[in-house]
């Protein structure tokens, strides 16, 4: 090859005169508002995990008598269901079963999914065949398959229903992990680094897991997400906590039987689950960038 | 190019083996034990003799090396077993719920297409400023709707609220407007996300800038060198897609109420019925894998870099 | 004088950032007569390419005229409609551009697009079209025409994409040719045939040629008046002749001295020492590579290469593309396992080395690449990335460790606030210098530098040049040099082999070789190294002075 880089860049050349790395208050203050408002949203829904009694003071679970299908008031801001719950405290109250299994489900599909796509990566060979034809097969299989055939061997419930999601993900992550590792062994600064006397392990310490993770990273944000759309959709068919848990695809599929009549018992737990997501993508897509 | 489809069709057939056995694996050897369930249960009022007798006849007694070579005698001449709690064969369930279920995938397939090729061609007009923005966003919204809560929310709107579509005895059409739509929205999400990214990466390239210099008006190069360029990886995903169409129909299904592969499914979850989901999990993962090696063959008839690559190269 | 075909007057263009304004183009006014060339000269960031760019009315989408005239034959079209503007595109104005990998589409025949610029602008019906289309490809080389016109971009090598695209340019015989660095990811003699196409047709038809251009050798050679741009500004601009002769500015002088093609031989150190002291003996060098999908067949890249280096020498290795100069150089430092072949450095047979001692090894001898982006690991700083190499061997305590990482970036003539840097807040330059400093860091006898200065604008290689030169007085080290540019070895080499498809076609000390070559393909090299036969400036002794 002949070697002139594309001619001029002067679009590159204002780039590089940039500092190199503001510090994070300028930092901070760059910070976009939808990345922000994203950060805060999963921030809060957090938060009811582990405090659900400072934003609400009714119960998750019980109703109050004589309170059925209210309208969303002053009182009771999402309104009530028929059994006179309020739905604000039960959205609040059903956070930790949403976000407890989507972090199960990430953490398994991040665990399994990065050591397989890491191994295959690094090692090549028959193992990576064999890795790579494994993972083929079960990114085959559609996902919601998949998870109630793995949910139909450990049973319903909770932690169930989120080892099945995570374990749907192992292949995504798998997958993503093995290319990241292949492109960054395929770079000049590996090389040189086995060139300067470096050995496999410390090659892959210093430069290949460092440099594959990121996007390793932005996938598990967006695999949060999906993890809470994935766990939601198996509590509304009904194979997650059983009532009156109110876990939000549960909220959802009980709010289906007053369709006619009290429109927010469907639509507010909706709205807050895409929210989530939303944000969940929105991260994702800001780690993604910061790699670049 | 021979050895590149020997290789494809190769890697087809290992996934569908690996598959195959896993769900054998998973399915049918490690609960093994749908009869006992069924039949086991007092209300049959069956002594032990008999139910060892039922399992015989299922084929449950045997080595299990003998049942994973028996089934897959049997799923090569199309015969997927017996659906324990209907006591029908599955392929019999099966001709009767496939068909819908292809119908809405199908549709909605269709329907997805075409809101993705509207989204890509008005984010891509000129003069659309600030709305392209927000049209460019789109995709990271619908990606992010539960498609459940979508289909209710549909019927809420449009049938609740608007009263445009009857709920209770819909015509033939009028009954599949909903689902298509319901499932459409997810899936055009990701294609035109891939297809937007690819059409600002094309425009991006070199010879757009020369396309342009020869006097091509936007339009021109959007449509005569753009489009090509940018729908070829969008076909792959397209292909991808097919697992989260079918887990969509699975989920529309049960939120509108028609029969097919979801209900089948439900059931056969319910109850345990390992064989069905079996089948139903094996079909899948063919039908999957079918389809994706079509795009792969297709794609260097498609492409011509691909088939002077895989020529020299691969 | 005829009234000027195109004239800028004035031009400011600026790029959004963000939410400022970047202005790169601070009023650069210029003309181009009739028939004339006119070369726009520049490095990195100088503004050529989007002054250019502004000419055609094809600024990036963050781009934008902020003030000055873009006036062709007398009409001022920087205020113009693209609507306005596509009419002239490819019909007045037309474009040669930089890199014909991918500045053809890749889904379309060539001859389509080729017949596409007369579509556009409703040059006759079908048949008379596909005529021209024939015509034209015979025209700038391209037989049978008939074949050509049917194959894809793919199928053809980087000069006749090249060639294409020229045919795109002149088929509506425009007013003006905008040749954006058209050669510069050519091979040179592939860029002399280009080049010498682009006059033949230019002269044919009367056109003007506005080129773009980093290579000071090229726009000596082909062009009757330079404008030489530095930062968006113009330094000078005058007759080639005037200005190559007398530069009236003192970068222009700077670019002059620094052009290795324009520049006079360095004055060579003499080398003391054993003639039979040698640091590399390569011998029968030999590597086949599988062809993928072919079976058992192999790609030979490298046939039988033989040399031998002294120690405290510069030996290069000069070759084009898939030459396999490149082979050569990752054989010799251990990353490849030849066919055949003995490859002896510091006496250790390199063949023969595996596992732990290869590793070892490696302290002898260390490879420094082309790519300055991509062979820094962007996550580490610039001190993770030269103390690395000292934390593969021998442990030594971490106070000597960061002593002797100072006193590297010292020698490489980086700043100490650099350490904490990381890649992407340093210019190519100075990544190159951290490379560099990386390789040194271990103490080795051997350095191969494959294509180390060929990404870097000219007075950056001469920066790094002279550096290199300075370390291998002051460190007595062997440098195998690996290139394709035949000014910069001749410049800086001692002795020389030229490779051609895998062969040894001429070898020995570099005066006697390039004054006397062995083979044709030596001679064709040497004579199509753009700038030859210029005035030479004398040299000037001052313009290495001035480091980053």
């Amino acid at each position: 090859m002949t070697s002139r880089e594309t001619g001029e860049d002067d679009l590159a050349l204002i780039v590089e005169a940039l500092p190199a790395r503001p510090p994070w208050t300028a930092r901070l203050k760059r910070l976009s508002p939808s990345l922000a408002l994203s950060c805060l949203v999963i921030a809060l829904v957090f938060t009811w995990t582990l405090l659900p009694q400072l934003f609400t003071g009714y119960s998750g679970t019980e109703g109050v008598p004589g309170e059925q299908l209210q309208p969303p008031s002053a009182e009771h801001v999402l309104g009530t269901d028929g059994l006179g719950r309020d739905l604000y405290a039960r959205i609040v109250y059903g956070a930790r079963y949403s976000l407890s299994g989507a972090f199960v489900a990430v953490a398994v599909g991040l665990l399994f999914g990065t050591l397989l796509g890491l191994i295959a990566g690094s090692r090549g060979g028959w193992l990576e065949a064999l890795i790579m034809r494994l993972v083929d097969s079960l990114l085959a299989v559609p996902s919601l398959l998949l998870s109630l055939s793995i949910i139909v061997l450990l049973g319903f419930g909770t932690i169930n229903v989120a080892i099945a999601v995570g374990a749907v993900s192992v292949a995504r992550f798998a997958r993503l992990a093995r290319s990241e590792v292949v492109r960054v062994r395929r770079s000049d600064y590996v090389e040189a680094a086995f060139g300067s006397g470096g050995t496999f392990w410390a090659v892959l310490r210093r430069h290949v897991l460092p440099n594959s993770l990121t996007s390793v990273i932005a996938l598990a944000a967006l695999q949060f997400g999906s993890a809470i759309l994935a766990i939601s959709t198996l509590g509304f068919l009904g194979y997650g906590a059983p009532p009156p848990t109110p876990e939000w695809g549960l909220l959802i599929a009980e709010g289906r039987n007053y369709l006619s009549r009290a429109w927010w018992l469907t639509a507010a737990p909706g709205l807050v689950v895409v929210l989530v997501v939303l944000a969940a993508d929105r991260i994702s897509k800001s780690i993604q960038r910061s790699g670049a | 190019m021979i050895r590149y489809i020997l290789g494809r069709v190769g890697q087809a057939l290992a996934v569908l083996v690996v598959t195959f056995t896993a769900a054998f694996v998973l399915l049918q050897a490690l609960p093994g034990d749908a009869i006992m369930i069924k039949f086991m249960s007092p209300e049959m009022g069956l002594s032990a003799e008999q139910v060892a007798e039922i399992r015989a006849s299922y084929g449950a007694d045997l080595p299990i090396w003998e049942q994973y070579l028996k089934t897959v005698g049997n799923f090569l001449s199309g015969n997927f077993g017996y659906s324990i709690q209907a006591g029908v064969p599955v392929r019999h369930q099966l001709a009767v719920n496939l068909p819908p279920t292809l119908q809405l995938a199908g549709l909605a397939f269709l329907a997805a297409v075409l809101l993705t090729v509207v989204l890509a061609a008005m984010s891509n007009m000129v003069g659309m400023g600030r709305l392209r923005g927000a049209l460019q966003s789109l995709p990271s919204l619908f990606i992010s709707i539960p498609v459940f809560w979508l289909g209710i929310m549909l019927i809420q709107i449009f049938s609740f609220q608007l009263g445009l579509v009857s709920v209770i005895s819909p015509g033939p059409v009028e009954k599949l407007v909903l689902p298509v739509a319901t499932l459409a929205i997810p899936i055009s999400a990701p294609l035109a996300q891939v297809l937007m990214r690819n059409i600002d990466e094309v425009l991006a390239q070199p010879f757009v800038a020369v396309a342009r210099a020869k006097g091509a008006s936007r339009s021109w190069v959007l449509w005569r060198h753009v489009a090509r360029n940018a729908v070829l990886p969008t076909l792959t995903i397209a292909g991808i897609l097919f697992g989260e169409l079918l887990a969509g129909a699975v989920v529309t299904e049960a939120v509108f109420g028609l029969s097919g592969l979801g209900g089948l499914t439900y059931q056969a979850v319910n109850n345990h019925d390992t064989a069905v989901l079996q089948a139903i999990v094996v079909i899948s993962a063919f039908a999957f894998v079918t389809i994706n090696l079509v795009v792969d063959l297709l794609y260097p008839v498609v492409d011509p870099r691909l088939g002077h690559r895989v020529a020299t190269t691969t | 004088m005829t009234a000027p075909l195109l004239e800028v007057d004035d031009l400011a263009i600026a790029y959004r950032m963000g939410d400022h304004e970047q202005r790169v183009v601070h009023g650069v006014s210029f003309h181009v007569a009739p028939g004339e060339v006119v070369a726009l000269v520049g490095e990195s960031g100088s503004g050529k390419t989007t002054t250019a760019q502004a000419v055609l009315g094809l600024l990036a989408g963050n781009g934008r005229i902020e003030r000055g005239a873009i006036r062709l034959s007398g009409t001022d079209i920087a205020g113009w409609s693209q609507r306005r503007l596509d009419a002239i595109r490819g019909a007045v104005v037309s474009l040669i551009p930089q890199d014909p990998g991918s500045s053809l589409n890749p889904v379309r025949t060539v001859g389509s697009q080729l017949a596409e610029v007369m579509q556009i602008h409703k040059r006759g019906d079908r048949k008379a079209i596909r005529t021209r289309v024939l015509d034209l490809l015979t025209r700038v080389g391209l037989m049978p025409a008939e074949m050509r016109a049917r194959q894809y971009p793919h199928e053809l090598s980087g000069g006749m994409r090249q060639r294409v695209l020229i045919a795109i340019a002149v088929a509506l015989k425009p007013k003006l040719i905008i040749a954006d660095e058209p050669t510069s990811a050519l091979d040179v003699t592939v860029q002399r045939r280009i080049l010498d196409l682009i006059d033949e047709l230019r002269r044919e038809n009367g056109t003007s040629v506005l080129l773009v251009t980093h290579d000071l050798g090229v726009a000596a050679d082909r062009a009757d008046r330079l404008v030489v741009l530095q930062g968006g500004r113009i330094q000078e601009q005058g007759p080639v002749k005037d200005v190559l002769a007398a530069p009236a500015s003192a970068y222009t002088r700077r670019l002059l001295s620094d052009a290795p093609s324009l520049a006079k031989p360095r004055l060579r150190r003499s080398v003391g020492g054993d003639a039979t002291d040698l640091a590399i003996e390569v011998d029968g060098l030999t590597q086949d590579f599988p062809i993928a999908g072919g079976g058992a067949k192999t790609f030979r890249a490298l046939d039988g290469l033989s040399f031998k280096v002294r120690r405290g020498t510069t030996h290069a290795v000069v070759g084009e593309s898939g030459s396999g100069k490149t082979t050569a150089a990752r054989s010799i430092v251990g990353f490849l396992k030849p066919t055949a072949g003995r490859i002896l450095v510091d006496g250790m047979d390199v063949t023969t080395l595996r596992g732990e001692a290869l590793r070892r090894f490696r302290r002898h001898i260390q490879l420094v690449y082309q790519n300055p982006f991509g062979s820094l690991d962007p996550r580490q700083t610039v001190f993770h990335i030269v103390e690395e190499p000292l934390l593969n061997f021998e442990p030594i305590a971490a106070a000597d460790r960061a002593r002797k990482v100072r006193d590297m970036i010292g020698r490489v003539g980086l700043p100490e606030a650099f350490l904490t840097r990381h890649p992407r807040g340093l210019s190519g330059g100075q990544r190159q210098r951290v490379a560099i400093a990386r390789a040194l860091v271990l103490g080795p006898r051997v350095l191969v530098l494959d294509e180390a200065v060929s990404a870097l604008d000219v007075t950056v290689q001469a920066q790094i040049l002279a550096l290199l030169d300075e370390l291998q007085g002051t460190l007595g080290l062997t440098y195998l040099f690996v290139s394709h540019d035949l000014a910069v070895v001749q410049q800086i080499s001692d002795t020389v082999s030229v490779i051609h498809k895998g062969r040894q076609v001429d070898g020995g000390p570099v005066e006697r070789v390039f004054a006397r070559p062995d083979s044709d393909y030596t001679r064709d090299l040497i004579e199509a190294i753009p700038g030859r036969g210029m005035p030479v400036l004398a040299s000037n002794p001052d313009s290495r002075a001035g480091f980053i």
